[in-house]
């Protein structure tokens, strides 16, 4: 039994590590991880169940990462693994990894900030520069280049940046 | 047109996802018309990204309204192969967008109501309409502040943009009442806790867009006769028109997929 529930584990944390390795195709530097994309990984036997929850409703990206996960755990010994959506709980970018942070910030993309603030319609926001840390920067667009992202400028090194919106 | 429409029997709990998933659809389709035509970049990119995330909430509400059904349909046969009459949803959303103030006018009523209906609909019992309304009610937030910075920009901009947001503001007025509206069916659906009466929340709609419209230095009309209609089927001439489009490649090629 003992041995049975430790090939067991030892296989749940192989296809956890194989689909915790996929990236968002927008934003390569981070994992589904890093991004709390990843929710669960179920073993029954040989069958692997990914659970997944959206970030936006409408992201492109969704139908990419499931594929992309199929493929990786394919790659890694487990035959036809499903992936499966759950809403509940919404996705929050509250559950991005203090490391999903940093790699963010070092790709040159603001990350999201508590999301405490999202609630004020025109409440006061500031992003610090992800280039060169300033505080004096601007809001150029509520939309940026993806559904998570808003477009902003520095005014200090004059840099426009991308700014991971909080959900 | 070669495709037979779908039938799809609406018990009170499909009608109520079809009203829900058909007016994201609608107003999603109507925000990608300007995909590629907005006044500038910025916008063009604004209203697309708003415009997917409605068509994403309308995918979410239509898969549930097919697993409710428990029939053969699914989210796509839903959207493709219903006609005019079978839509349910608000006249306010398939307006044309008209010049940009009637576009963001448009917007704003409903991103106004979307906002404090799916941030109720949390509560509701049933648990996917609630995991539904979680995700729904943070998207809403963002496309709220992005209608109502556009409406003081607007109002308070110059004369010319005044006064035609103010045109539109009281040609769209008379189709804000119908998102208030319940019908018998969904007020058993209301009493059994599954859904939000929304009549409850005409008064925190009401002050939040009085707010932003003096603010823009507009006026809300004073005239409180309201059109309605499309919970019921009974549409604007401008739904067929903008169906036949969204459904053009399904209905010449019946199946299609990419």
């Amino acid at each position: 039994m003992v041995t049975v529930l430790d090939r067991d584990s030892e296989l749940r944390r192989r296809a956890w590590d194989a689909a915790a390795g996929v990236v968002d195709p927008e934003i390569p530097v981070l994992t589904i991880a890093d991004l709390g994309v990843l929710r669960d990984v179920v073993l029954d036997g040989e069958h692997v169940e990914v659970a997944i929850t959206p970030t936006y409703s409408g992201c492109p990206a969704m139908n990419m990462i499931a594929l992309e996960i199929e493929v990786a755990l394919e790659r890694a010994g487990f035959h036809q693994p499903k992936v499966r959506t759950v809403l509940s709980p919404a996705w929050t970018t509250d559950w991005m990894s203090e490391e999903g942070r940093e790699k963010l910030r070092a790709y040159g993309i603001a990350p999201p900030q508590a999301s405490s603030s999202r609630r004020a319609l025109f409440g006061e926001q500031s992003v610090a520069c992800p280039q060169c840390g300033s505080d004096r920067t601007e809001l150029l667009s509520e939309f940026g280049s993806t559904s998570c992202k808003a477009l902003w400028r520095c005014k200090s090194c004059r840099e426009p940046f991308d700014y991971f919106k909080c959900h | 047109m070669a495709v037979a429409n779908i039938q799809v029997a609406e018990t009170p709990l499909v009608l109520y996802a079809l009203r829900r998933a058909d007016d994201a659809l609608i107003l999603g389709h109507r925000l990608s018309e300007w995909c590629g035509h907005a006044p500038m970049l910025e916008e063009d990119m604004a209203l697309s990204n708003i415009a997917l995330d409605l068509i994403g909430q309308a995918r979410e509400v239509y898969s549930y309204a097919a697993k409710v059904e428990g029939k053969d349909n699914d989210e796509d046969k839903l959207a493709y192969l219903r006609d005019v009459r079978q839509y349910r949803n608000l006249l306010l959303v398939e307006q044309p967008n008209g010049d940009f103030a009637q576009t963001l006018v448009r917007q704003f009523f409903y991103a106004a109501f979307a906002d404090i209906y799916w941030r109720a609909m949390m509560k509701s019992r049933d648990a996917t309409l609630a995991a539904i309304a979680a995700k729904s009610e943070k998207e809403s937030a963002y496309h709220l502040r992005h209608a109502s910075e556009w409406i003081i920009r607007l109002g308070d901009g110059t004369d010319e943009s005044h006064a035609r947001a103010q045109e539109a503001i009281n040609h769209l007025w008379a189709f804000t009442g119908e998102m208030f509206a319940v019908d018998d069916g969904e007020r058993a659906l209301i009493d059994a806790g599954i859904v939000v009466d929304p009549g409850t929340l005409r008064g925190r709609w009401l002050t939040t867009i009085s707010d932003v419209i003096g603010e823009a230095k507009l006026v809300l009309p004073q005239n409180d006769w309201m059109q309605q209609g499309g919970r019921a089927g009974r549409h604007s001439e401008h739904l067929g028109h903008l169906l036949s489009e969204l459904q053009s490649m399904q209905r010449t090629f019946p199946g299609l997929t990419w």
